[in-house]
């Protein structure tokens, strides 16, 4: 099994290697594109913000790769914004595997949504196993609203796409490499598809 | 629905847990490591780790230990000590670190707040506030609590925030080991004054002081430190406590 986690200008890449090898896997943190292409499973993680991290990924061909890839791809969090059409965060026009818009929360609570919150309705492979009301961990100020891709809800001042999935590729706004055991649990049936 | 978080703190020197341990299921007492893990096992939300190392010799060994914890743990988990400029946020972030705490630092230079949050994004900067309320108002200190400084609890809060911090760590001195009860007054106003989450610290001594300080203090989070390093109130108990309440815990 060969895991390549995505490497560019964005925090916390080290906690998704870090889960992987609690699982007993190793990835390798690279930006090479043939490593990239040759992987059985493609992570693309990320902390940060949308446009200055679009423009890296843009400058080194990573959005086209990310597009291309056929082998199962999972984006979390800003990874997960990312692959969607459009960011308000900067404007950033992004990578569009998923044909959704990424939007700020409107006001209402505190942002960002930071903690621990239950999955509404998850469904599908990522989660397996997985009971509706379970918690994970989220950290984030823009959100992608409820959509047809959409395999798990959330609900924070409104409901918004928790997970989504779309052919080969699937994507988390919480963060599994930080969510305890269901966060485990996720990350291995990525592993398992 | 958004859980309110429980977030033991664990002080740490020399790579060491420093204050006093009596879990007899640790076999290494006082590693912040293997302490950090049974925390994650027993339903803590986050740690908090405070370097209160003092050379720069030892915050090499710091960065070491919090590439340890990014290793072992699978919950999220900030720190704190020792962050005087860009860099050192950086080199933590690199060792794994989830989010930074800045304290007295953000005084000296307001600036490396605006920094981190532009450099890493706002949910990687939380801003810790020590103050103590005296003369009719909540005055700021630094260095662990020994310097008052010319500034005011909310007003410093708000300025924080709007330069990009993404959480607020407030501790009053006045409740601070006291084990009465947090500062749910100054707490309330905070928390109905911010846009971003507050973390409640100091006074925790009893089961109900957290529900106190959800229900009055309006806290997103509350932070303890002995109470749980001595096993008072564990975490498990907490959290059951809490939902017996209809606070929502995970």
């Amino acid at each position: 099994m060969k895991i390549a986690i995505i490497k560019y200008n964005a925090g916390n890449i080290r906690s998704v290697d870090f889960a992987l090898r609690r699982m007993g896997l190793e990835a390798e943190i690279t930006d090479d594109h043939e490593k990239i292409r040759s992987a059985d499973k493609v992570i693309f993680p990320g902390v940060g913000e949308a446009a200055s991290t679009m423009k890296h990924l843009t400058a080194n061909g990573l959005d086209n790769l990310l597009r291309e890839l056929k082998q199962p791809v999972l984006g979390i969090c800003l990874g997960q914004q990312l692959m969607c059409r459009q960011s308000e965060e900067g404007d950033a026009s992004c990578i569009g595997i998923f044909d959704e818009p990424v939007l700020r929360f409107p006001p209402g609570e505190k942002v960002p949504h930071m903690g621990w919150n239950q999955l509404t309705d998850p469904a599908g492979d990522l989660f397996k196993g997985v009971e509706p009301g379970a918690y994970v961990y989220f950290i984030h100020s823009y959100y992608v609203p409820l959509c047809t891709e959409t395999v798990a809800g959330c609900e924070y001042i409104t409901g918004f796409s928790a997970a989504l999935h779309r052919y080969n590729f699937y994507a988390t706004q919480f963060h599994p490499e930080k969510s305890g055991p269901t966060g485990q649990k996720i990350l291995e049936n990525f592993i398992a598809l | 629905m958004l859980a309110k978080r429980i977030i033991p703190c664990l002080d740490v020197r020399d790579g060491k847990t420093v204050k006093g341990i009596n879990f007899v299921d640790i076999r290494e007492v006082g590693d912040p490591v293997e302490l950090g893990a049974k925390y994650a096992r027993d339903g803590a939300d986050e740690l908090v780790y405070l370097d209160i190392t003092a050379s720069h010799e030892e915050r090499k060994l710091f960065a070491d230990l919090v590439r340890r914890i990014a290793a072992n743990l699978n919950i999220p988990f900030s720190v704190g000590g020792g962050i005087n400029e860009l860099r050192d946020a950086d080199v933590l972030l690199s060792a794994g670190a989830d989010k930074v705490s800045v304290n007295s630092a953000a005084i000296r230079t307001p600036g490396l707040v605006d920094q981190i949050a532009s450099g890493f994004g706002s949910q990687f900067v939380i801003v810790a506030i020590d103050a103590r309320y005296e003369n009719g108002r909540w005055g700021v200190y630094i260095n662990g609590g020994r310097v008052p400084v010319d500034k005011e609890l909310f007003s410093w809060a708000r300025e924080v925030q709007d330069r990009g911090a993404g959480e607020i760590l407030f501790t009053s001195m006045n409740h601070d080991g006291t084990k009465n009860g947090f500062a749910c007054d100054a707490l309330r106003v905070l928390s109905e004054s911010l846009s971003i989450p507050v973390i409640a610290s100091g006074g925790a001594g009893r089961e109900e002081h957290f529900v106190e300080v959800f229900n009055e203090g309006k806290a997103d989070a509350a932070l303890a430190a002995s109470i749980f390093h001595y096993n008072e109130i564990p975490v498990p108990k907490l959290k059951e406590y809490l939902k017996t309440n209809k606070i929502n815990v995970r």
